[in-house]
């Protein structure tokens, strides 16, 4: 019994968060799920009469019904093409700054900085800037970053970017936030390095180790729990990313068109909610197969560490 | 501790360590290697930079252009003419969502630490049986993509109008951000706890009687100045930034800063120059805080990457 007394104080504590978590996300979810697997009727007129017709049966077959549209099947490939280029930016201009900066350059703090900044300003005003830098214009009327291109004599990287019908689209709609996000990515690497001791690139070099091997057999390997926290943390942004695009494109682009702004659409172009819920859940469990393996997994090694 | 944490987050308020060490010949940083690979890694940080600032670049000579009398073919040159007409008229339109966004960031951010606090004090030091399930059911809700449950949110909070009328806007949003902010903020305090209070104090209050209120309120809190930091500068600048939540939640009358602000760029609005200086207004506050307090809002840029 006294036990039971020492910690229900805790639980008091924290029972306000408990309860408004509960109901906010997890009840929530559930209420989302709910209204995914609804039937639902609309409107149309016949023959001069009003009358409701069935739209979706309800159940999984919603489900099936949002799998198999072209429209969802588009924003799901603008999403994959989205993250990976994200994805493989960020790490690459993070992992490449970190390592110019590991050392400590000069300045260092000032380019950390800076290259951070962008991470401080929201979606939403960053779009607007970069809907101006990727304008499709090319030659005469370009504007933003093909006007830049033709003062620098590059003409040829002119491109229409994100309006592009080519299928690899999305790729130019990862550029802002690739510039975004990098200066994060390159923070946790920085962080990392930091983390490993001097001693053991002393080690290294006193065993003849070149800086490139250096890097590559000793440093590198110990930064891969950083890597792949980065990667999920950049990864689940991409799948939610919705602020930029919508800044960027448009409150209903097709071409731009991902899983987060699809579902805009549905729920106010489209007036279709059960739709919209159906989408709404899939999204969230492609990010819930990215992120529960990580949490029990990061879980599991905080036990082990004998907490 | 998690080894994890001790990765990514060497000391609570150190996120990016200088760096401490001399090399083996002595050198001070930014002097090692020959002179070719020393310009190689400037040159390589100067271009850098020059492309992260590029957008701010364009926004600032926008800005202080006249209004309409920007050619196209001149968008990436200095003014010729410097016109302060595009800040006004943008501070104009901005001024009162300014003012909204205010209150809900000041707001959010000390609802959520004030409960992040209290959970991540239990979290770390007050353990209640099953603690870890709840506090990874927690985390969760950090990483979960807002869509999944915004078509039932919306439902709650219109019903919420209803029966409260002075409920809408940013009155909405104060209450999601709270809510959506505890899992980020009692993460932040638990991480912070778990190596700031020593284990001994605790023991000896505990022995001497005290509670588990008073140990917090008296052991504890006075220690917690530098997790509130962290907490306060992340939840201001979320909710300062978010507009996924306005866009569903508000409306132009009573809408936040990102809101007002994709209205006023949004549309086929020709005047580059207040858009420009809008973006930059709206970018202001989050940017000062950035510059005043950089290193605590890296900490908890940090801390989001640490489970």
């Amino acid at each position: 019994m006294s036990r039971v007394k020492t910690w229900l104080p805790g639980l008091a504590l924290v029972s306000p968060s408990i309860i408004l978590i509960a109901v906010f996300v997890y009840g929530l979810i559930g209420q989302n799920v709910w209204t995914s697997l609804n039937a639902s009727t609309r409107r149309v007129v016949v023959g001069g009469k009003i009358v409701e017709r069935a739209q979706h049966e309800g159940g999984i077959g919603n489900y099936v019904n949002l799998l198999s549209s072209s429209g969802y099947q588009h924003a799901l490939w603008n999403l994959l093409v989205l993250t990976v280029v994200f994805l493989a930016g960020t790490m690459f201009f993070g992992l490449l700054w970190a390592v110019l900066l590991e050392k400590g350059v000069r300045g260092e703090g000032v380019f950390r900085s800076i290259y951070l900044f962008p991470m401080a300003v929201s979606f939403i005003a960053a779009g607007v800037v970069w809907r101006w830098l990727l304008s499709p214009q090319q030659g005469g009327g370009a504007i933003g970053l093909n006007q830049l291109f033709q003062k620098l004599g590059l003409d040829s990287l002119q491109s229409s970017w994100w309006s592009s019908d080519s299928r690899w689209n999305m790729a130019a709609m990862a550029i802002p936030a690739i510039w975004q996000l990098s200066g994060y990515v390159m923070a946790l690497f920085l962080a990392g390095f930091r983390g490993i001791s001097e001693d053991q690139r002393e080690a290294a070099r006193i065993d003849g180790a070149s800086e490139l091997q250096l890097y590559r057999h000793v440093l590198f390997p110990q930064l891969s729990p950083i890597a792949l926290s980065a990667l999920i943390i950049i990864g689940h942004m991409s799948m939610k990313m919705f602020d930029l695009i919508y800044a960027i494109a448009g409150p209903n682009s097709y071409v731009a068109s991902v899983p987060a702004t699809l579902m805009w659409t549905q729920m106010f172009n489209q007036g279709d909610k059960v739709m919209a819920a159906v989408n709404a859940t899939i999204l969230l469990v492609i990010v819930a197969v990215v992120v529960v393996p990580y949490l029990i997994y990061t879980n599991r090694t905080e036990k082990e560490m004998g907490r | 501790m998690t080894a994890t944490t001790d990765a990514v987050l060497p000391e609570p308020l150190e996120p990016i360590p200088e760096v401490r060490r001399y090399t083996s010949t002595g050198r001070a940083p930014g002097t090692r290697g020959s002179l070719l690979s020393r310009s190689v890694r400037y040159g390589l940080l100067i271009a850098f930079t020059l492309a992260i600032l590029m957008p701010l670049y364009v926004l600032l000579v926008t800005s202080f252009k006249p209004t309409g009398g920007v050619s196209t073919a001149e968008a990436w040159t200095l003014p010729s003419q410097f016109s302060a007409d595009g800040w006004r008229s943008a501070m104009e339109r901005l001024a009162p969502s300014m003012g909204r966004s205010l209150i809900l960031g000041v707001m959010v951010a000390i609802l959520s630490s004030m409960l992040g606090s209290m959970n991540g004090f239990v979290f770390s030091r007050w353990r209640f049986p099953g603690a870890q399930t709840v506090f990874t059911l927690f985390l969760f809700g950090m990483f979960i993509p807002y869509q999944a449950v915004m078509i039932p949110l919306t439902g709650m909070m219109l019903s919420a109008e209803q029966a409260v009328p002075w409920f809408t806007g940013i009155a909405k949003l104060i209450v999601v951000h709270t809510i959506f902010g505890i899992p980020i903020c009692t993460l932040i305090f638990r991480n912070y706890y778990a190596t700031a209070v020593p284990n001994d104090i605790l023991e000896a209050a505990k022995i001497d009687g005290a509670g588990m209120w008073r140990i917090y309120r008296s052991i504890v809190l006075p220690i917690s100045a530098p997790a509130f930091v962290v907490a306060l500068i992340w939840q201001f600048t979320s909710a300062w930034n978010d507009f996924l939540f306005a866009l569903f939640l508000t409306n132009r009358n009573n809408g936040p800063v990102t809101f007002m602000l994709n209205e006023l760029a949004g549309g086929q609005n020709p005047d580059y120059p207040q858009i420009m200086a809008g973006v930059l207004i709206a970018s202001l506050p989050t940017l000062l805080v950035y510059i005043l307090l950089g290193r605590y809002f890296i900490g908890g840029l940090m801390s989001g990457s640490v489970k």
